[in-house]
This record gives structure tokens, sequence and C-alpha cells, in this order.
């Protein structure tokens, strides 16, 4: 015969058996639907988030008017303006390498050439599909500019043409303007002006066709 | 007394027993996959947004380069959602008029921002960088599918840890030459030779410590 103490302290440890296993699923359940999305949407600010505390409500600020990042002081207006001393510069202020040419090139098919053309004649898509036709770059009177105009016409827009100036980066609008003096170069050579070897090449390339 | 259960019961209790594995396994099973289904993960599911803009139109069909509005995919975490102003610089002129393009000039003329809706948005605790992803040669496409042949952009990927460790493990298998990395078509039938010579010459090291995206 069993004293019913015992017979208490089994159904009390029962008790505590299933209050335990009912408070191991809530913590479980908990874990599952609770933390997850607390933890995926923290209380902080990503990139083009909405920030209910601007009036603007952007969590991105945008720098106030004359801030000057660190290292960025246009303190070069030959680079930074296309101007010295009061005067449009002739030739761009960097340093000119094929590197810097096969980023002009890169840079110049992704943001002109959707209106002038891969070759720089103005028959881009865009322009098929209605915009206004902007001049072809080798008109004489391109031609002859210096290459702070061309500069210029990028960074501040000329025409109905908007300035390119928050989409490529300075030293980008100096390594265009480079390519498109190649451009200019290219569309306008003759058979002379390659030396031997080039036009060796070009004609190996003409008859592999 | 009396039997309560019939013999045969014996067999409905041990059958249920030994059954209770498979519904056990299978409930996991189920679970797994709902997990990894676009129901969970939101794949496959195309948004709308307040302009109905087509990727297919923009670079599928005009050619548009991904670069021309996502301008700071090569130097930064954010690829970049694209000012009004660069809508504008088309639509001044290109269907002035439309109706659809309403919001986009209410935009223009007001300062407030476009709302698009975010298609990609990897919980907070993941820290993706789109800059060294590009740099090191994996293309748009790898992740984001074709996104020129869509019109409302849909996130393919299921963007679950083990679909970034799967490519972070065998970074061969996706990476691509950089200069094709914004060619949303470019294919190559040998990637296992290409795969290996590219990995060695981008100094590419298939990275899964915990550290690399979680901080």
């Amino acid at each position: 015969m069993r004293s019913p103490s015992v017979k208490t302290d089994r159904r009390r440890s029962r008790l505590a058996r299933v209050a335990r296993a009912i408070a191991i699923a809530a913590v479980l359940a908990g874990v599952l639907g609770g933390c997850r999305q607390d933890m995926h949407d923290q209380a902080k600010y990503e990139a083009f988030e909405r920030n209910e505390f601007f009036d603007d409500q952007r969590a991105s600020r945008p720098p106030l008017p004359g801030t000057v990042a660190r290292g960025h002081l246009a303190e070069d207006a030959a680079f930074y303006l296309g101007e010295a001393d009061g005067a449009l510069v002739a030739t761009a202020p960097v340093s000119l390498d094929q590197a810097l040419l096969a980023r002009g090139r890169e840079r110049y098919d992704i943001y002109c050439s959707p209106c002038h053309d891969r070759v720089g004649t103005g028959n881009g898509m865009i322009v098929e599909r209605g915009y206004k036709q902007p001049p072809s770059l080798h008109e004489q009177r391109l031609r002859d500019a210096p290459d702070g105009y061309m500069f210029q016409a990028i960074t501040n827009g000329f025409g109905v043409m908007p300035s390119y100036a928050p989409q490529i980066a300075v030293r980008d609008r100096w390594a265009i303007v480079a390519y498109i003096r190649a451009l200019q170069l290219s569309q306008a050579a003759t058979a002379t002006d390659l030396s031997a070897a080039d036009l060796a090449a070009l004609r190996a390339h003409e008859t592999s066709k | 007394m009396a039997q309560i259960f019939h013999p045969s019961t014996n067999t409905f209790s041990k059958v249920s027993i030994f059954g209770a594995l498979f519904l056990i396994g299978g409930a996991l099973w189920g679970l797994a996959v709902l997990n990894r289904s676009g129901y969970a993960t939101q794949a496959g599911v195309a948004r709308e947004q307040p302009v109905p803009f087509s990727h297919k139109h923009h670079t599928g069909e005009l050619g548009i380069d991904c670069r021309y509005c996502h301008t700071s995919v090569e130097v930064s975490a954010s690829a970049g959602i694209p000012p009004t102003q660069t809508c504008m610089n088309c639509h001044a002129q290109i269907w002035s008029d439309s109706p659809t393009l309403e919001p986009v000039r209410a935009s223009y003329r007001s300062g407030e921002s476009i709302e698009w809706i975010k298609v990609h948005d990897l919980p907070d605790f993941v820290y993706f960088d789109h800059s060294i992803h590009v740099s090191k040669g994996i293309g748009c496409a790898s992740c984001h599918g074709r996104i020129d042949e869509m019109n409302l952009v849909r996130q393919v990927s299921p963007m679950q840890m083990e679909w970034c460790l799967d490519c972070h493990r065998n970074p061969a298998e996706h990476v691509r030459p950089r200069d094709e990395v914004f060619d949303m078509a470019w294919w190559t039938d040998d990637q296992a030779a290409l795969g290996a010579k590219l990995i060695d010459e981008y100094d590419i090291e298939g990275r899964d410590d915990c550290s690399i995206c979680h901080r």
C-alpha cells in the first residue's frame, strides 16, 4: 500500500512535466514566430529606407549645400570645371593612356550611346524613339572644340541634354572626352593614317571576315 | 475483468507508433519544402510598383545598360535606385504627356521621392555588398535572373543562406569575365574550365566564414 504523500508527489511531478513541456513549446513558438521579423527588420536604416523624422522622409540624408567630403575639395579648376584662367582647357587634364580610353569607351557606351550612338553620329536608340537628335560629334565645329567644352557639356548639360554630373564621376567625364576624341579620329581616318603594321592587321581582319 | 480492448487494437497501436515516425518525418519534410518555397521566400512574385516600369522594355528592347540607372553598383554596397531626374533625362521629351508617367512628373515637380517597392530585401543582419560581387565577376543575371525579360521585376532566387553558401563554397561555378558582368544573356559552354581559370586570375577564395556576411 502506498502512502498518500507519495501519490501527491507523483501527481505534482507529472504536472510539472506538463507545465515544462508547455513552457518549452511556448518558447519554441516565440523563437520560430516572433523573433524572425524583429531581426530581419532591425531598428536601423538602410539605403533608401523611409524615416518619418525628416520632412522628406528620406533616411539617406543629402549632404548640406557646400559640404565637402574628405579628399573631394575641388581645388583644381581645370580638372573639376574644365576651365582655367577663364578659358576652356584645350586638352584633358588627365594622363592619356590605353586604360583611360578603355574606361572612356565603357562609360560612353553606358551613358552617351543611348542618344549619340556608339560612334557618335547621333542616331542612338532614344533618338529613334523620338528624342531630339543631337548633332554628330564628327561635325567640324565639335572636332575643333576644346576638351573643356565637351567636359562642360557632360557636366552641365547642353540644350535639351541634361546634366550627367550626378551619374558620371569627374574623372570618367574626362575619360569620355578622351574617347570622343578617339572616335573623331577614327571616323575621319584614312588608310594612309595608319602605320604599316596597323594597316596589315586591318587588312588581315578584313580578309578573315 | 473483461478485456476493454479487442486484440486487434494491438496491431492498431503498433502501426500508430511506427507510423508516427513517418508522420513526424513527413511533417518536418513538409516544413522544409514550405520554407524553401516561393510562399516563404517570395521568389517569383512580381511586385506592383507606383509606376509600371518595365526593365524588359528599357534594358532588353532599348539596350540601356544597368549602370545608366544603377550608378553605384560598381562602387557601393547598394546598387542605387535612380533619382527621378534619371527618368526625366529621357521622359522630359519622350512619353512626356503619358498618364502612366504622371507620378514621375509629380515627383519631379514636388521633389518628393517615388516610393518604389523593394523586391530583393535581405534581412538586416546580412551585410551584402554589390561592388565586391561585380568586381569579382559575378554577373547581375547570376542572382537577379533575366531582368531584361521581366516587365515587373520579380525575385528569381530564394535569397536564403544556403543559396548564398552554394556559390560562396563553389564560386568557380558562377564567376564570369568582368567584361560580361552586365551582359544579361552571357553564357559559356565550359564554365568548369573558365571558372577555374577566373578564380585564379581574380584571386577569388570561396569564403564561408560567418563574418563575411554577418557582423
